[in-house]
């Protein structure tokens, strides 16, 4: 069999890893962009939103795709809202110094897996896709007949797939409208800027710090919904959005959407393609030592404009 | 009383309490002392980096790793004993950390991070990938015929504990006199105020390489310890999360000064153990006691102490 199929197979299942990452990572950019925050417990906000879309689905009976739109908005809101509560109890109480939050976000990170662990349980449990129909792959060939048009055994993606990257796409320009064309956006630009000369203009830094910190978690669980479908939700599956958002967010430059968003691609691609084709261990290996030397090289990253 | 014999006595004073303790302790808090003291040494070494230097490494993990697996591969793949295994375990450490400061020390901040994060991480899948030597995330059992250091048996309690009080020790004093040396001083005005520090002409690459060196060789000194004393190495010590717990030990006990790491790390260890005996949900109370902390101690237990009433601590 040729090489092509595979390659197109491998870039479908990347783009799906890039979509959920870019929401992902957006997230943990304009909170990292805005306020100065790292935030470790990133994952756990996004782990949540997977579980309370579980929970939503369970709630909601009859059709699938009842549930599942119902956790669309449930999921969100709720992370957001408690990540609000989180920065008001926690992190405005230590005035986002830059250590302590790690510290403080790292204990959040404890307090969310302990609690879901505890009223969630330990299983992986998968909530249904709303719709969910094969698609096989087709595949162009020039053969004896000129251009050749078929279907390669056993390659084949699902709707759902091809809808999450239709869905993170929407959402992406929703929030690129957000931040450039909204009084919200423009708020919130003003207090990436200059924090202090935000305050003596009269802008609520605080809630802003608040609303963006919310908003960036919302983000996460959107994500997290998207992705439940395909990869159920476990207490456990933040580590590895938490460790790939920040290689986005640094590679791509802090504080830069555009930088977020093509190092996403870059990253879910070249993880879906490397994995498809060598040892997936070897892959990770070759992708950490070249994001590493990425920074070595460019360290404000790939798009940044001032030093993280 | 002059300052210097106030940090002198009370540093050597809580020496003679460790050393001393051993003969009181029963069983399984003397087995647990000296584990902490193991991992106290570790946090030592994550401290000179980070608490004096002002560098925040998450990937002090290969540093810990490395002297784990350079002393636990020699003996398991060469005929050597322990007493070179443990130099090799050493000098892996060296080696890595001075190659991983090279190429860090380009960047700064949130970037230097992330850049000892990957390397971290890359030097984490390696051992993976080569399961054939390492045995991957199994790991495996450092015999104890090979953990014999000069005809002494260390996997005896006894020998365990007096071991785990001298490699201690050591690396406290160490720190306590580099902090106190014109070298660590400029490590501290380096974290204070970079720029400034270049401009009265020191080589600041040279002061934070030197940095990493010392913390790097504390921490595989560390984990090639941690290997010969309790037996066993795997992956798992080279993961993140063993990246992240001195980071959280020394924030506990007090970024920037001597005691800090010892105390944070005892802090932790018998929070987890005390708290898991008592109920199953223990990661629940670490976290709440994380956050409780950084908001009502920001500058760690010792830091607090040093901020409050004595104003001499190191």
């Amino acid at each position: 069999m040729e090489l092509g199929p595979y390659i197109l197979l491998a870039t479908l299942e990347g783009a799906v890893t890039a979509a959920v990452l870019a929401l992902t990572a957006v997230g943990l950019s304009l909170v990292f962009g805005v306020m100065r925050v790292v935030n470790i417990a990133h994952g756990e906000f996004f782990m949540l939103g997977a579980v309370i879309a579980w929970f939503t689905a369970q709630a909601f009976g009859g059709h699938p795709a009842i549930g599942f739109a119902a956790a669309l908005i449930v999921a969100p809101l709720a992370v957001g809202a408690i990540a609000v509560l989180a920065d008001v109890t926690i992190l405005k109480r230590i005035n986002y110094d830059p250590e302590r939050t790690i510290v403080a976000t790292i204990g959040l990170l404890y307090i969310i897996q302990q609690l879901t662990l505890m009223i969630y349980g330990p299983e992986a449990r998968p909530v249904e896709a709303p719709f969910n129909q094969r698609i096989a792959l087709p595949w162009f060939e020039f053969g004896d007949s000129g251009l050749d048009f078929y279907y390669p055994w056993g390659l084949s993606t699902t709707s759902y797939k091809l809808a999450v990257i239709a869905a993170a796409v929407v959402v992406l320009v929703g929030v690129w409208l957000l931040m450039t064309r909204s009084r919200a956006g423009l708020l919130m630009r003003a207090t990436q800027a200059d924090r202090d000369m935000a305050l003596a203009f009269g802008i609520p830094v605080e809630r802003v710090y608040a609303l963006v910190f919310g908003f960036g978690a919302a983000l996460a669980a959107l994500g997290a919904v998207l992705v439940v479908p395909i990869q159920q939700a476990h207490y456990l599956m933040g580590a590895d959005p938490l460790l790939l958002s920040f290689i986005v967010v640094i590679i791509g430059g802090l504080g830069s959407l555009p930088g977020t968003l093509v190092a996403a691609i870059l990253i879910g691609l070249s993880d879906g393609i490397i994995s498809v084709f060598f040892s997936p261990t070897l892959a990770k290996i070759l992708a950490t030592l070249l994001v590493g030397l990425v920074l070595v090289f460019r360290p404000h990253g790939l798009f940044g404009t001032r030093t993280v | 009383m002059t300052d210097t014999r106030r940090i002198l006595g009370l540093h050597l004073g809580l020496l003679v309490l460790l050393f001393a303790l051993q003969f009181v302790l029963p069983a399984y808090h003397h087995g647990n002392l000296a584990r902490i003291m193991v991992l106290a040494s570790y946090a030592i070494g994550y401290n000179v980096l980070f608490g004096y230097t002002g560098l925040l490494s998450l990937g002090h993990a290969l540093f810990f790793a490395a002297g784990m697996y350079g002393l636990s591969l020699t003996l398991q793949h060469t005929g050597f004993t322990a007493a070179p295994a443990l130099m090799a375990g050493l000098i892996a450490g060296i080696a890595v950390s001075a190659g991983l400061a090279v190429l860090a020390l380009r960047t700064t901040g949130v970037a230097f991070m992330i850049v000892t994060l990957m390397f971290a991480q890359a030097g984490y899948l390696t051992i993976l990938y080569f399961a054939d030597y390492t045995r991957g995330d199994e790991g495996f059992v450092i015999q104890a015929a090979q953990r014999m250091l000069w005809g002494i048996d260390l996997s005896d309690p006894t020998n365990r504990y007096f071991a785990a009080f001298v490699l201690f020790a050591i690396c406290l004093l160490t720190s306590l006199a580099l902090v106190r040396a014109p070298f660590g001083r400029t490590l501290v005005a380096i974290r204070e105020n970079e720029d400034r520090v270049t401009m009265l002409g020191y080589n600041t690459f040279a002061h934070k390489l030197g940095a990493m060196v010392i913390s790097g060789t504390i921490s595989a000194a560390a984990g090639a310890t941690y290997g010969l004393l309790f037996g066993y190495a795997g992956a798992s010590f080279a993961s993140v999360q063993y990246s992240i717990f001195p980071l959280l030990w020394v924030l506990l006990g007090g970024a920037g000064t001597v005691l800090g790491p010892f105390i944070g790390t005892l802090f932790m260890f018998y929070l987890i153990d005390l708290s898991s005996g008592i109920t199953t949900a223990y990661m629940l109370i670490a976290g709440v006691t994380l956050v409780l902390l950084t908001v009502f101690a920001p500058q760690g237990l010792i830091g607090e102490l040093r901020h409050r009433v004595w104003r001499w601590l190191p």
